[in-house]
């Protein structure tokens, strides 16, 4: 394929698109679909099939990946195919509601039905999702024809694996697996090491309990992950990639592989892609449910066959990876921002966000919160926007406590760090870290020891078990935490609580067991009074806890904890 | 004259100190005569960085070393004994005492064993932590050999002698995490696998887990430092 | 060592299935999670004769194949109930409060999460997140994902199923 077949391809794509009068774009991505969505996109196609003739009007139904509000779904898009951008947002679609839908094509848009939602969508850019909601993920053309692989073949054409290389470093960007490693950095170690044979992992796992950003990248525009992925190859010397997904995605893993189909179809993975000698394919690896096995080296160790065990760094992968060759590993968002850096240029990369966390992010805002879903904002944006904001606020009338991000090696943020501008070290600053982008709000009703404990005990069941802090270390801090809950825990039990996450934070061997400790450190840090009620007062404010919650107009006066 | 490129001139506690490429701090340090406790490091066996006893501080460098991994380099600073290096390694001996149920006065390694002696040697005096005692299976099921789960602490020496010296891999770990256990092929009775009967895994054993049928204490001594001379025999064959 | 492959374990067709996973892979070592994977799918479930038959094709040593098996928790060696019903124990789920949900599964299943009921009709089991956070609180009867779930309507899906025996 050259440049001038991929814009034929390209053009007649939109051609195609353009030769309807209107469309109907329906979520068919996991959150909508878990709603029917495929049934009502049915019912969809029927109902204009059989408005066409009457109207005289021709309306295409597409199936598309996710359009960010799952909470509102089934979410369907529809309006003139010539403009998406001003197309009408529907929420909560039923099939009882098609026929109306499908007759207000050209005239005023179902009132009962907008989704009026600019709050949600203002200030967000799209990059990693700017295809998601608007192409059918599951045809390569309609990729091809928002500007797909263009890159890669600007790559292969007229760039050297040094400047292509150049340009990520240049761009800023950063991995988005949660400890934000300079790609460019690591694309250079990998490209430096010697080896016959390189390879370049893309990290599907998305282990954080409570994230679904890759999820939803995988399953709606996987073409995207990709051409990341064929791009890093060219650059690092690598004719060989592996996609480890984990199993729990089965809708991911079936797109994945028929993308993958396509693109060899299509001639932009196997040999000679784009006519050039540059030689690429790609496999996918099922994970079988282990959290670890998002740990780079457990990652490898789990490829091979083999228990999903870390094992110490140095040598890193880049050097000496998978099968003892050097590797390259990334996580599905880092790879879905590289074709649009290379397309459109560093500088106009570079020119988002802070000065150290360049370029978007995306985001899983979930828990205690008005609109639920993926977002993608530019890094410098407040906390305090993306929650009040796009985020709607807490609902219920209740109040805001604490916004969790990180995951299990991350921590809770308080109120009074609400205007912090999002960047990788602002976070770990206030004791959280960025991790992969899930965000969960928690209002007064959960009890903030209650919630480290429950992340304890998801480290205590994900921990391999190879090293001892980790493996023993979670089991008995874990104990800890729930004598503190049960409110029969004493100072010096909260005392050694603390030795401990010094202890695990400082041996362990991988990232589980050295940040496991996290999130007993942050609420230690924001909540210590809860603890404090738990253990003086057997007091759970949040009336979580088993030890109950005496309301604190029992307790005498002197008591009542500040 | 020449200077040989592959040798790395580093400090280890304020001793000026040489190793060649290739060589861990662990190997440069115990030919220095400069002690650093370890359980699952063996001579003759792979490394696996999983009992955190060896690690050390590198300077300018927050986070911490397992010297039985950690590779010299050239103008590297080492330390090996701090206090806090000194509380990290009595905490994490805690931590194996506390995890299944080690009371030395009824252990048939009492006296021969490398958990109670790495315990006195680094000073612990009490455990802090309550003891998990896991109610586990003793399996006498062998003609010769007994194995208590009670006394693992999982070091994986047993696993890698029979797999890298023996060539048998017969034992291997199942499940994971705190659930973590020691099995004989599809985890049957020791006595019903595809055990050579050869003992090395016994005499490699740093505790009391694996052991010999009617041996008990100072009629215990084990013999874990074969395995240098064993593997020198084979590379000289 | 025995290096021709192993016989079938049985005529059952599905070892066919699991054998083209291994020949896919050239019978590779590396190969033994795909297709301890396909086992799963296949079967439900992997039992001893499975995990023998897998390592010896493989020359994978059984107590490597065993520690394999158990690492992850995808793989169960048991077969599960007819149905199952899967509640997600992410955090999204947990501050949703899936944990009541699960309260209220294992008081009318009177099983403990990961256990099937003695009858063998209902298996309940946890999740750890399986993407539909914007959901919360998720759960999975049998492969259907329910989201938004109110602890009636599960327990409704369970009466249905227990009806149903
Ligand atoms: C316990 C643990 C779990 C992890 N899970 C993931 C994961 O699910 N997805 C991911 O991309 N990275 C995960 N990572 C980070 C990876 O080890 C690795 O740093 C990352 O994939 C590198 O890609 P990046 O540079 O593009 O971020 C995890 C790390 C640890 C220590
Ligand atoms: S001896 Fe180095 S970690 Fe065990
Ligand atoms: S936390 Fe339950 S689906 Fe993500």
């Amino acid at each position: 394929m050259t440049s001038e077949e991929l814009l034929q391809i390209a053009e007649e794509a939109n051609a195609d698109r353009e030769a309807s009068d209107f469309e109907v774009n329906v979520c068919v991505a996991l959150g909508c679909l878990s709603q029917h969505s495929d049934k009502l996109k049915d019912t969809l196609t029927a109902e204009a099939a059989a408005a066409s003739p009457r109207t005289g009007k021709r309306c295409h139904v597409r199936g598309t990946g996710c359009m960010g509000l799952c909470a509102a779904g089934p979410l369907v898009r529809v309006g003139s195919a010539a403009d998406a951008g001003a197309q009408t947002l529907y929420a909560g679609v039923r099939e009882g509601d098609v026929k109306a839908l499908i007759e207000s094509l050209g005239g005023k848009p179902v009132e009962r039905l907008t989704a009026h939602l600019d709050q949600y969508f203002r200030g967000q850019i799209p990059i990693v999702l700017e295809n998601s909601g608007y192409i059918d993920p599951e045809k390569i053309d309609e990729y091809i024809g928002r500007d797909g692989y263009q890159a890669l073949i600007k790559a292969l054409t007229e760039m050297s694996p040094q400047t292509v290389i150049e340009q990520i470093s240049k761009s800023g960007l950063r991995g988005r697996g949660g400890g934000g490693y300079p790609t460019g950095l690591k694309w250079s170690t990998v490209a430096k090491a010697v080896g016959a044979q390189k390879y370049v992992i893309c990290n599907a796992d998305e282990g954080d309990p409570g994230a679904f950003m890759d999820r939803s990248v995988l399953e709606s525009d996987p073409q995207r992950v990709i051409e990341g992925m064929a791009i890093a190859g060219y650059a690092v010397g690598a004719s060989k990639g592996y996609i480890y997904v984990r199993a729990e995605y089965p809708l991911a893993v079936t797109r994945m592989t028929s993308s993958l189909r396509d693109a060899r179809r299509r001639g932009l993975l196997g040999n000679n892609i784009c006519g050039t000698t540059f030689a690429f394919d790609i496999e996918i690896r099922l994970g079988a449910g282990a959290f670890v096995c998002g740990e780079e080296t457990a990652l490898i160790a789990s490829i091979e066959g083999l228990r999903g065990q870390p094992r110490p760094r140095p040598p890193y992968p880049a050097v000496s990876g998978l099968w003892g060759s050097p590797t390259l590993i990334n996580n599905v968002e880092t790879f879905a921002n590289v074709a649009p850096i290379i397309r459109k240029g560093a500088e106009w990369y570079a020119s988002i966000g802070t000065e150290k966390s360049k370029g978007t992010k995306v985001f899983a805002l979930t828990g205690k919160i008005t609109n639920t879903g993926l977002v993608e904002i530019p890094m410098g944006m407040p906390l305090r926007e993306i929650i009040f904001g796009i985020g709607g606020g807490v609902p219920n009338g209740r109040k805001f406590k604490a916004v969790q991000t990180g995951g299990p090696s991350g921590g809770c943020i308080p109120e009074e760090h609400l205007d912090l501008p999002i960047s990788y070290e602002a976070l770990i600053d206030v004791g959280s870290m960025m991790g992969s982008g899930g965000m969960i709000v928690m209002d007064d009703t959960s009890c903030m020891v209650n919630v480290a404990r429950f992340f304890m005990e998801f480290c205590m069941t994900e921990s391999c078990g190879k090293c001892i802090p980790c493996r023993a270390g979670t089991a008995q801090m874990y104990q800890l935490l729930t004598k503190i809950c049960d409110g029969k825990a004493s100072h010096a039990d909260l005392d050694l609580l603390i030795d401990l996450c010094d202890v695990v934070k400082n041996t362990s061997l991988c990232g589980l067991g050295m940040t496991a400790p996290n999130p007993v450190l942050s609420t230690l840090r924001y909540f210590k009074h809860e603890y404090m009620e738990h253990i003086d007062h057997q007091h759970c404010r949040a009336g979580v806890c088993a030890c109950g919650s005496k309301p604190l107009s029992e307790l005498s006066q002197a008591e009542v904890p500040a | 004259m020449s200077a040989p490129v592959d040798v790395k001139t580093l400090v280890i506690d304020g001793v000026n100190v040489s190793g060649s490429a290739g060589q861990t701090v662990l190997e440069v340090a115990r030919e220095n005569n400069i002690s650093i406790p370890t359980l699952c490091h063996l001579d003759g066996l792979s490394e696996v960085g999983a009992c955190r006893m060896c690690l050390v501080e590198v300077k300018n460098s927050p986070k911490l070393f397992p010297s039985c991994v950690l590779k010299v380099e050239e103008g590297m600073e080492v330390t090996t004994a701090s206090d806090r290096l000194k509380h990290y390694r009595q905490t994490i001996l805690e931590l194996f005492f506390a995890e299944r149920n080690h009371i030395c006065s009824v252990c048939v390694a009492n006296g021969h064993c490398e958990l109670q002696s790495t315990a006195q040697s680094q000073g612990l005096t009490h455990v802090r932590l309550p003891y998990r005692n896991p109610k586990l299976d003793v399996d006498a099921s062998h003609e010769r050999f007994v194995l208590d789960h009670n006394r693992c602490i999982l070091c994986t020496r047993c696993v890698r002698v029979c797999a890298e010296i023996e060539g048998a891999h017969v034992w291997d770990i199942m499940g994971r995490g705190i659930d973590s256990m020691l099995i004989a092929d599809l985890h049957q009775p020791w006595g019903e696998s595809s055990c050579t009967r050869c003992g090395k895994c016994v005499q490699v054993c740093p505790t009391g887990a694996l052991s010999e049928k009617s041996k008990f204490g100072a009629e215990h001594p084990k013999h874990p430092e074969f395995l240098p001379y064993l593997n020198m025999m084979r590379e000289g064959q | 060592m025995n290096l021709a492959p192993p016989p079938l374990p049985s005529d059952d067709k599905r070892w066919k299935i699991v054998n083209g996973t291994m020949r896919r892979h050239g019978f590779a070592r590396h190969a033994l999670i795909e297709t301890l994977h396909t086992v799963q799918s296949s079967f439900g479930f992997l039992d001893d004769v499975a995990i023998r038959f897998v390592a010896q094709s493989l020359h994978v040593p059984l107590s490597q194949a065993f520690g394999v098996a158990t690492f992850y928790n995808h793989f169960s060696l048991k077969p599960a109930g007819k149905h199952t019903c899967t509640i997600c124990l992410g955090t999204a789920c947990y501050i949703k409060g899936a944990d009541r949900l699960m309260a209220e599964a294992e008081k009318r299943l009177k099983i403990k999460a990961g256990h099937t009921t003695p009858d063998g009709n209902i298996s309940l089991m946890t999740a750890r997140c399986v993407g539909a956070c914007g959901r919360a609180p998720v759960i999975l009867e049998d492969s259907e994902l329910l989201g938004l779930v109110e602890p009636g309507v599960m327990l409704e899906q369970l009466e249905r199923w227990a009806a149903h025996d």
